[in-house]
């Protein structure tokens, strides 16, 4: 299990999550739903281990972390994937979408990279043509679904998709959608934040409203 | 005989007649944008173009106006009633520029970021607009027409504006020259639904003043429920266009069924196959080569009701066949 308990984090003074608890289960999809500016993207990267929180714990199969960003240990960043909104802002121009992919694992000093970034292609629906082709040369979904190789490239056991279908079309939404459905089926956790409920109510096995999430609220999600 | 794509009883405004778009690419090739459109845009009418990113829509409003790069391939005609009538397409930069765009064709834009000039204030852009285009309609007036407080949001920066702040206050800007046309590109990008619906709701209220409004977009949520007509793109070509309900809840098409059928609320299925790059359209119809399913090879609109446009789709989906 990825948890949170206690959370509080922010921006400075502007503390945006005050105590908030939830927990991401192994092949299941969590939905995170609330209003744009309510702060379920801090929570993402919170529990991502992107983002620090000022009190609170974060455990990963339950070891405690300490820390965040690159002060969190190297083993338990790796347990966790992140795919963010914009595929465009999230890749670097000048790499072809295999660089995108292979990038974790050369970072990790894995060998077998190629076979790796096969298996990835396969899974991904990513073409030997595409996977040739620099950012600008791909569809917003060929990228999105680049960005979701690269989160998986070292088989995290937990998976977070912060507005990850926002700026996509319906039907690539739903591309994206089965393949995240596809690796929570293998057993992978995964939190879907989104400010769409008919897209979380339809994608994720339960959805929680963020606000509920608050300790303040005193409501029982947990059913 | 009735042009295709024409809506009988309902005058367009905006009368668009084979329109193929061609764009250029540095390595000789050419992009297959917009193909052989057909469709009328009448006054006091809500129009939704929708289809899959990629489709080509997002090429169909700049080329409406005259703002794509010289190098494109235009052809077609795209009549713009009133006391002035004109061939968009024939006329020159000059006369699109001083008499068309603002003026009689507003364009709201996807982005705000690269819309708005960052060192002015909402005010200070919409007085100048106003200005420019000759407007009748003060800024303040303008802010009200979008639900926007001009007390509020008159001294703003735009760094300084929520996403659905944004949107409003570039529909504002197009409203400043109160043109009889609004071309509007993802008019609800990044929006969320809440927001989305808003600015949706807002264009609607446009069309109820008699303007002719075009919504280019693939969030189909926010955008159907204002829809009074839908036309669907793929692959370079609207294969249907017809009354809001009849195409939202019985196309006649298989690939608007395909589209709808890939909303979460509808059954959450990608369509079918990859769209072909429009680079490399084949000459028959793409959708179906992608797809499989049967084809009449007729990829000109044909009537299947007098308002209703359908091509080389199936009969009515889900009919008895
Ligand atoms: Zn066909």
């Amino acid at each position: 299990m990825l948890t949170a308990t206690g959370v509080v984090a922010g921006y400075g003074e502007h503390t945006v999550l005050r105590s908030v608890d939830l927990t991401v289960t192994p092949g299941r999809i969590t939905g995170l739903q609330g209003p744009s500016g309510s702060g379920k993207s801090t929570l993402a990267r919170v529990v991502a281990l992107l983002h620090p929180r000022t009190a609170g714990t974060v455990t990963v199969d339950g070891r405690s972390v300490t820390g965040s960003g690159y002060l969190a240990p190297a083993e338990l960043r790796r347990r966790i994937g992140m795919v963010f909104q914009s595929p465009r802002a999230a890749t670097d121009p000048r790499w072809t979408l295999r660089q995108v992919i292979a990038e974790p694992l050369g970072a990790a000093r894995r060998s077998a990279t190629r076979q790796r970034v096969a298996e990835l292609a396969e899974q991904f629906q990513l073409t030997d043509d595409l996977l040739d082709r620099y950012p600008h040369q791909v569809s917003d979904g060929q990228l999105q679904r680049a960005c979701l190789a690269r989160a998986v490239a070292l088989r995290p056991a937990y998976l977070v998709c912060d507005e990850a279908t926002a700026m996509l079309d319906p039907s690539t939404t739903a591309t994206i959608a089965q393949l995240v459905r596809g690796l929570a089926d293998a057993g992978t956790g995964v939190l879907a934040v989104s400010h769409d409920r008919a897209l979380l109510t339809a994608w994720a096995d339960h959805v929680l409203d963020l606000h509920d999430l608050h300790a303040d609220a005193r409501t029982s999600w947990e059913s | 005989m009735t042009a295709a794509g024409a809506v009988p009883g309902a005058p367009p405004v905006l009368s668009i007649r084979g329109l193929s778009v061609q764009l250029g690419l540095l390595d000789g090739r050419w992009v297959h944008a917009v193909s052989d459109l057909d469709m009328d845009l009448p006054a006091g009418t809500v129009t939704l173009l929708a289809g899959e990113s990629g489709c080509g829509k997002s090429v169909l409003a700049s080329a409406l106006i005259g703002l794509l790069p010289p190098t494109a391939r235009v052809r077609g005609q795209v009549g713009l009633d009133g006391p002035d009538p004109l061939d968009l397409l024939a006329a020159d930069d000059d006369v699109l520029a001083t008499r068309v765009r603002g003026r009689r064709v507003g364009l709201v834009p996807q982005s705000a970021g690269t819309a708005l000039t960052p060192t002015r204030t909402v005010g200070a852009l919409l007085s100048e607009a106003v200005t420019t285009l000759g407007g009748a309609v003060p800024a303040a007036d303008l802010l009200r027409e979008v639900w926007l407080d001009p007390d509020g949001v008159a001294d703003l920066y735009p760094h300084q504006l929520s996403g659905g702040m944004a949107h409003r206050v570039l529909l504002a800007l197009a409203l400043a020259g109160q043109p009889d046309v609004l071309l509007c590109d993802e008019p609800t990008a990044g929006l969320d639904p809440e927001n989305a619906a808003h600015v949706a709701g807002l264009l609607a209220a446009q069309a109820r003043t008699g303007r002719a409004v075009l919504l280019i977009s693939h969030d189909i949520a926010a955008c159907a429920p204002v829809a009074d007509r839908v036309a669907v793109m793929v692959s370079s070509r609207v294969v249907e266009v017809g009354p809001a309900t009849d195409v939202l809840d019985r196309p006649w098409h298989d690939y608007p069924q395909a589209l709808w059928n890939s909303l979460p609320e509808r059954g959450f299925r990608p369509v079918p196959g990859d769209p072909p790059p429009l680079t490399d359209l084949p000459d028959d119809c793409a959708w179906h080569r992608r797809a499989g399913g049967a084809c009449s090879g007729v990829l000109t609109l044909e009537p299947v009701a007098p308002d209703h446009w359908v091509s080389c789709g199936r009969g009515p989906v889900g009919v008895g066949c």
